[in-house]
C-alpha cells in the first residue's frame, strides 16, 4: 500500500516588540520570574488592553511579505480555558477576522523545483505565562512575565506532502521572518513554535485522513523527526487494521517519539465571543501603503539582484540570502572590495565553515565584515596571495581585528620586488642542475616543481605571477 | 429552554463552579426559568440583522510600542494567597 | 450642612463657614451614628479622610481651590482604591486591597475631593436591590424595611441618608438610575465611553458606566467635569475633548421636543406612577418642552437580550478569580481543578454564579447562535429603534422604575422577576446611551424617579432639562427621616 502523508502547520511566533500586546511591560528573555508582570498581566481586577500599535505593523508587514489579503477590520475574540499559565481565564486572539488572510509562500524542493504552500490566515494573539513543575511542595509555580508578550498564529493549509517540505516551509517562513525582523526567531527560546497536524490517506484519495496534532516542536530537526515518527506511527496503525484517534499529541525528543496528551484530551469548549474590551482594529489603504513602504529587499528579490547585480550563479544567491545577516554581510564585504565573486567565494565556503564548525550565526561571526572585506583587497592589490589569506582569515577567527597589522606582524606581506624574487629564481636554479636538465630537455611538467620550491623559499610570499614569469624566463635562458 | 442536572454539572464545569449535589435542582430550574425568559428573543426575525457587539461604530485606539510598566512583584505578591521564589503557586499542574 | 448640595458646600468652603477638615468630620460623626443600621459603608477610611480634607484646606488658603476641592465624598466598592479595601460585595474579594486606584477615583483626588470610605453594593454589581452583597443589605433611608435598589444601593441610600456629599456609582443595566430612583436622589449613565472604566471592576465590559449619584443635576455636571474624558488606559473610552457639563445647565427649555414611549406608560405601570410622571410632564411643558408619543417596539426584548449579553461577558470577565493571584482561595485545594471549583463555588455567590452559568450557557458549542449572536442582533434593534426616535425629539421620558422602593426580601425568590425591575433601564445601556434618574415625587411617602434618556453624548441636554427642572420642583431637596 502506498501512503500519502499530509501537513498543514501551525506556526507561533513571538513578535520582538519592546512591550506586551495589551500592556507596557517589558518583553525581555530571561527577567527574574513575574518582575515583567503588571496590574494587567496578572488580570487584576478593573484592568484593560489597549493594543501595541507595532503589533498591527508587523503583521501587516508579515501579510504584505507573503502575498495576504490584509483584514482591513480585524476583531479580537476571547477564547475562554482555564489554566494557571492564563491570568485572564481567556485568551485574546483572534477568530472570524484575523488581521492576516490568505496568503502563499514558495518553496525550494530538494529536487530543485519549486511548490507554492498556500497560508490559510495568520492572527494576533497573546502569549501565555509559563508554568515551573519542579517540586515546591507539590505545586507549581506560575512565571507570568510571558504572559501577553505579542504571537503571530500562520496557519498553513494542509499542502505540505512529507516532513522534508514541512522544514523547507518553516526554513522559508523563518527566513522571512528574520528579513522583516518582526522576531528574532529563536526557537530554542520558544520564539517560534510549531504544532503540526499529521495525517495519512492511500495515495490518490481526495478525502483527508483523520489528523494528529503534534504540539510545540522547539527544532527544525525535531519537527522533521517527530513528523516521521508520527507518519510511521499512522502507517503501522492503519496496515494493522487500527484507526487513527484525532487527538493532540507531544513530541519526546529523548525517546524520538511522539505520544498522547491525554490530560488535553477532554472536549473544549472555547467559547469564543468578540472581545468587548476592544473594538475593531480598522485599517486603511494608507496604513498599508506606509508598512508596505518599510517592507525590506525579501529573499526572492535579493535572490534575483544578486545574480543580476553581482553575475553569482543562482546557488550562491541562494546561499547568501538565505538569511538577512548573510545577505548584508556579504554585501557589506562586496562594497569595501568590490569584488562579488571573491566577495561570495570567502562568504559562502571559508566564512560559513568556520560559523558551522564554531556553531555560530552570522551575527556572531568573529570575523567582521568590515575585517573580510579588507583581507579580499589585500588579495587584489597583490599585497598577499590567495594562499597567504587562508593564514590572515585564521588569525582573524582566532581573535585579531586587523588585517594590515597580522600581515605586518607576521611578515606575510606578498614579495614583489622584481630584484628579489630573481634572486630566489637563481637559487632554485643553481640548487636544482638535475630538475632544471630535464625541464630544458623538454619535460615542462617540471616548471610546477621550481614554483614549489621557490615558493617554500619565499615562505609563501612570492608574488606568483611574478614568480611564474621569471622562473620562464630564466629557465628558458 | 429547561435544563436537567446533567446540563448544569457540564456548565458548572465548564465555569469551574462547585455546585453542591443538593443544590443542583434547584440551580437547574432557576436557570431554565432565566431561559423561558430570554426565549421570547426567539420569537422575532433577525435573519437580516448584523449582530452588535459594541454601542459604537468605533474603531481601536492603539498604544506606542513603549515600556511603562516598572517591577512592583513584592507589593503585587502581597496579595497573592501562595508564593515562592517570586512565582505563584498553585496546585501541580498535569500536563 | 451635611444636606447641602456639592454647589453650596462648595460656596460654604469659599466663604470659610465651615473647613473641609470640620466638613469631613460631621460627615464621619453621621457615619459612625447611622451606618451600623443603614450600612451603606462597606468601608470608611477616617484617617486617610481627615488628612486629604487637611491638604484639601491648605490649597484652599494656597488660593487654589477647585470647584470639588474639600467635598467629601463616597465610591461604590467597585472602583479600586489604592491599599483600601475594594470587596466589590463579594466574599471573593473580602480581603482584597487593590494595588492600584481607578481613573474615577485618580481623577476626583486630583480634583481635590475628600474619600469617606467605600460603598456597599450587589455583587459584582449583580442585582437591583443591593441583597446579593455579601457584606449584607444596605436599608432605604426612607423605610427602613426597604432595598435602596441596586446595584449602586450604598451609594444611593448615603447620599440620601446625607452620609457623604455625593458618591460614585457604575451602571450596567439600571445600577446608578434605579437606586437613584428609589433613594430621591439624582443618578447619571453617562454615554458609553464618556468616562475610563480603569481599575473599575468589571461586570459586562460592553455595558458598563460610571457615574455619579448626587442631590442635584448641578452636582452631577460637577462630577461629570471631573471624571469624563479620555484615558489612555482604557481604549473604549471616547477620544473627545473636555466638556464643561455646567455651561448649558441655564439655557431654557424652548423648543425642547420630549418623547414618551408608548412601551413605557402601558400596562406594567401604575396609575399613581402615571399621575405622578404627568405631573412633571406638566412641568416641563410649562419650561417650554413639547411633548409626543413614540415607539421603542423592541423595547420588551432589552431583558432577554441583556440577561444573554450581560452574563455572557461577565462569564469571562469573573474568570480571573481563580484563585491563583490574589482574592479567595479555599482550603487546602487537593488538586488544580479543585482549587478553581471550590474557591470560586466558596467565593461567589448565587446570583453570581447563576449569571456565569447562564453566560457560560449562552457562549457554549450549539447554543451560540441561538443565545449569544441573537441577542447581539436584538441588541441593534433595539438601538435602532432609539436611532429612529430621536430623528423627532431631542430626549426620552419616562420612569426609572415601575414602582418605589420594595421591601427588603420581597422579590428574592424569583431572579426573573427581579430582572424585570429593570425594564425601563436596561435598553439604554444596550444602546450605549446616556440617561438621568431624578426625583418626580413622592408616593406614600416613597420617592419616584423619571428617566430622561439622550443621543449619544447629550450628558449636556439632560442635565441641563434636570437642572431646570429642579429649579422648579422641590423633589430633590425632600430628605427622608433617618
Amino acid at each position: 500500500m502506498t501512503w500519502e502523508t499530509v501537513i498543514g502547520l501551525e506556526v507561533h511566533v513571538q513578535l520582538a516588540t519592546n512591550s506586551k500586546l495589551f500592556s507596557g511591560s517589558s518583553t525581555n528573555f530571561g527577567a527574574e520570574p513575574n518582575t515583567q508582570a503588571s496590574l494587567y498581566d496578572l488580570a487584576m481586577p478593573g484592568t484593560l488592553p489597549v493594543m501595541n500599535e507595532e503589533v498591527l505593523r508587523m503583521a501587516v508587514s508579515f501579510g504584505l511579505a507573503v502575498d495576504a489579503e490584509i483584514g482591513k477590520r480585524s476583531v479580537f475574540d476571547r477564547k475562554n480555558y482555564f489554566y494557571p499559565d492564563l491570568p485572564k481565564g481567556y485568551q485574546i486572539s483572534q477568530l472570524d477576522f484575523p488581521t492576516v488572510g490568505r496568503g502563499s509562500l514558495k518553496i525550494q524542493l530538494e529536487d530543485g523545483s519549486e511548490k507554492v504552500i498556500a497560508i490559510t490566515r495568520a492572527h494576533i494573539e497573546e502569549d501565555a505565562g509559563k508554568s515551573l513543575h519542579e517540586d515546591f511542595q507539590g505545586m507549581s509555580g506560575i512565571d507570568l512575565n510571558r504572559a501577553g508578550t505579542p504571537l503571530l498564529e500562520i496557519v498553513s493549509d494542509p499542502d505540505l506532502r512529507n516532513a522534508k517540505e514541512a522544514v523547507a516551509y518553516l526554513k522559508k517562513l523563518h527566513s522571512i521572518i528574520l528579513y522583516l525582523g518582526i522576531s528574532d526567531g529563536n526557537m530554542a527560546q520558544g520564539s517560534m513554535r510549531c504544532d503540526a497536524n499529521v495525517s495519512i490517506r492511500k495515495k490518490g484519495d481526495t478525502e483527508f485522513g483523520t489528523r494528529t496534532e503534534i504540539k510545540n516542536v522547539n527544532s527544525f530537526r525535531f519537527v522533521e523527526k517527530a513528523i516521521n515518527y508520527e507518519v510511521q506511527r499512522q502507517i503501522e496503525l492503519l496496515e494493522d487494521g487500527g484507526r487513527v484517534v484525532q487527538e493532540t499529541r507531544l513530541y519526546d525528543s529523548d525517546k524520538d517519539e511522539t505520544r498522547s496528551m491525554r490530560s488535553k484530551e477532554v472536549a473544549n469548549d472555547y467559547r469564543y465571543f468578540p472581545e468587548p474590551d476592544l473594538l475593531p482594529v480598522v485599517i486603511d489603504d494608507a496604513f498599508i501603503d506606509a508598512v508596505r513602504a518599510t517592507l525590506p529587499e525579501l529573499p526572492g528579490a535579493r535572490c534575483q539582484r544578486f545574480i543580476k547585480q553581482y553575475g553569482l550563479s543562482e546557488y550562491d544567491a541562494d546561499v547568501l540570502v538565505s538569511s538577512r545577516d548573510m545577505a548584508e554581510y556579504f554585501e557589506a564585504v562586496v562594497e569595501l572590495c568590490g569584488d562579488a565573486k571573491l566577495s561570495a567565494n570567502w562568504v559562502s565556503a571559508d566564512l560559513l565553515g568556520l560559523l558551522n564548525k564554531q556553531d555560530l550565526t552570522i551575527s556572531e561571526s568573529p570575523i567582521s565584515p568590515q575585517a573580510l572585506g579588507i583581507l579580499i583587497s589585500r588579495i587584489k592589490d597583490n599585497t598577499i596571495s590567495g594562499k597567504i589569506a587562508k593564514t590572515v582569515f585564521e588569525a582573524l577567527s582566532e581573535g585579531e581585528a586587523d588585517v594590515d597589522a597580522i600581515i605586518e606582524a607576521r611578515g606575510l606581506k606578498q614579495v614583489t620586488d622584481t630584484g628579489a624574487i630573481e634572486k630566489l629564481v637563481e637559487d632554485v636554479i643553481a640548487a636544482n642542475p638535475d630538475q632544471v636538465a630535464q625541464y630544458r630537455g623538454g619535460k615542462e611538467a617540471v616548471f610546477g616543481f621550481f614554483v614549489g620550491q621557490a615558493m617554500k623559499l619565499s615562505k609563501g610570499k612570492a608574488n606568483p605571477a611574478q614568480l611564474n614569469e621569471l622562473l620562464r624566463k630564466k629557465l628558458s635562458a | 429552554m429547561a435544563l436537567n442536572n446533567t446540563d448544569v454539572e457540564k456548565i458548572a464545569h465548564l465555569a469551574r463552579l462547585q455546585i453542591s449535589e443538593s443544590d443542583t435542582l434547584e440551580v437547574a430550574q432557576r436557570i431554565s426559568n432565566i431561559l423561558t425568559m430570554i426565549d421570547q428573543m426567539q420569537n422575532v426575525d433577525t435573519s437580516q440583522v448584523t449582530p452588535m457587539a459594541h454601542p459604537f461604530d468605533a474603531s481601536q485606539r492603539l498604544r506606542p510600542d513603549v515600556v511603562t510598566e516598572t517591577d512592583q512583584r513584592d507589593y503585587f505578591q502581597k496579595l497573592a494567597p501562595a508564593t515562592q521564589d517570586g512565582l505563584y503557586l498553585v496546585p501541580k499542574v498535569i500536563e | 450642612m451635611l444636606s447641602k448640595t456639592v454647589a453650596e458646600l462648595a460656596i460654604a468652603l469659599a466663604n470659610k463657614d465651615v473647613s473641609s477638615v470640620e466638613l469631613t468630620q460631621a460627615y464621619l460623626d453621621r457615619i459612625a451614628q447611622l451606618n451600623p443600621t443603614l450600612n451603606a459603608y462597606v468601608t470608611t477610611t477616617p484617617d486617610q479622610a481627615l488628612a486629604q480634607a487637611a491638604a484639601a484646606d491648605a490649597l484652599r488658603a494656597a488660593g487654589k481651590a477647585g470647584p470639588l476641592t474639600g467635598i467629601p465624598i463616597a465610591h461604590k466598592d467597585i472602583f479600586c482604591t489604592r491599599d483600601v479595601l475594594t470587596a466589590c460585595g463579594s466574599r471573593m474579594l473580602a480581603n482584597f486591597t487593590a494595588p492600584y486606584d481607578a481613573c474615577v477615583v485618580e481623577r476626583l483626588q486630583a480634583a481635590g475631593a475628600v474619600m469617606l470610605g467605600k460603598t456597599n453594593m450587589d455583587e459584582f454589581a449583580m442585582g437591583s436591590s443591593n441583597e446579593t452583597s455579601h457584606f449584607g443589605p444596605v436599608q432605604n433611608p426612607w423605610d427602613q424595611t426597604r432595598v435602596p435598589g441596586g446595584s449602586s444601593g450604598g451609594s444611593a441610600a448615603a447620599v440620601a441618608a446625607d452620609l457623604c456629599a455625593m458618591a460614585t456609582g457604575t451602571d450596567t443595566g439600571g445600577s446608578i438610575r434605579q437606586p437613584a430612583s428609589f433613594c430621591g436622589i439624582t443618578g447619571l449613565k453617562p454615554t458609553y465611553g464618556r468616562v475610563s472604566r480603569w481599575g473599575m471592576i468589571a461586570f459586562a465590559s460592553s455595558l458598563d458606566q460610571a457615574g455619579p449619584l448626587s442631590k442635584s443635576a448641578e452636582d452631577a455636571a460637577l462630577m461629570m467635569n471631573v471624571i469624563a474624558g479620555a484615558d489612555a488606559r482604557d481604549s473604549t473610552c471616547l477620544d473627545i475633548p473636555a466638556e464643561d457639563f455646567t455651561a448649558q445647565l441655564n439655557q431654557p427649555l424652548t423648543g425642547l421636543r420630549i418623547g414618551l414611549p408608548r412601551e413605557h406608560f402601558s400596562d406594567g405601570l401604575s396609575t399613581q406612577v402615571q399621575e405622578i410622571l404627568q405631573l412633571a410632564i406638566s412641568k416641563l411643558e410649562s419650561l417650554g418642552a413639547t411633548f409626543r408619543d413614540i415607539d421603542l417596539p423592541n423595547n420588551h426584548l432589552s431583558v432577554p437580550a441583556y440577561y444573554v449579553i450581560a452574563p455572557a461577558e461577565a462569564s469571562a470577565n469573573l474568570s480571573r478569580f481563580d484563585g491563583a493571584r490574589f482574592g479567595y482561595r479555599c482550603e487546602n485545594p487537593v488538586n488544580l481543578e479543585d482549587m478553581y471549583k471550590r474557591s470560586r463555588g466558596e467565593g461567589f455567590g448565587d446570583e453570581v454564579k447563576r449569571r456565569i452559568m447562564v453566560g457560560t450557557y449562552a457562549l457554549s458549542a450549539g447554543y451560540y447562535d441561538a443565545y449569544y449572536k441573537k441577542a447581539q442582533k436584538i441588541r441593534r434593534l433595539i438601538k435602532e429603534d432609539f436611532d429612529t426616535a430621536f430623528h423627532d425629539v431631542d430626549l426620552i421620558l419616562g420612569p426609572t422604575s415601575p414602582h418605589t422602593a420594595f421591601k427588603l426580601g420581597e422579590k428574592n425568590s424569583d431572579p426573573v422577576t427581579m430582572y424585570l425591575e429593570d425594564i425601563y433601564t436596561i435598553a439604554v445601556n444596550l444602546a450605549g446611551l446616556p440617561g438621568i434618574s431624578l426625583p418626580a415625587g413622592l408616593l406614600n411617602g416613597l420617592p419616584i424617579g423619571m428617566q430622561l434618556v439622550g443621543p449619544a453624548l447629550s450628558e449636556s441636554r439632560l442635565l441641563n432639562v434636570a437642572h431646570q427642572f429642579q429649579l422648579h420642583t422641590d423633589w430633590h431637596t425632600q430628605r427622608p427621616e433617618v
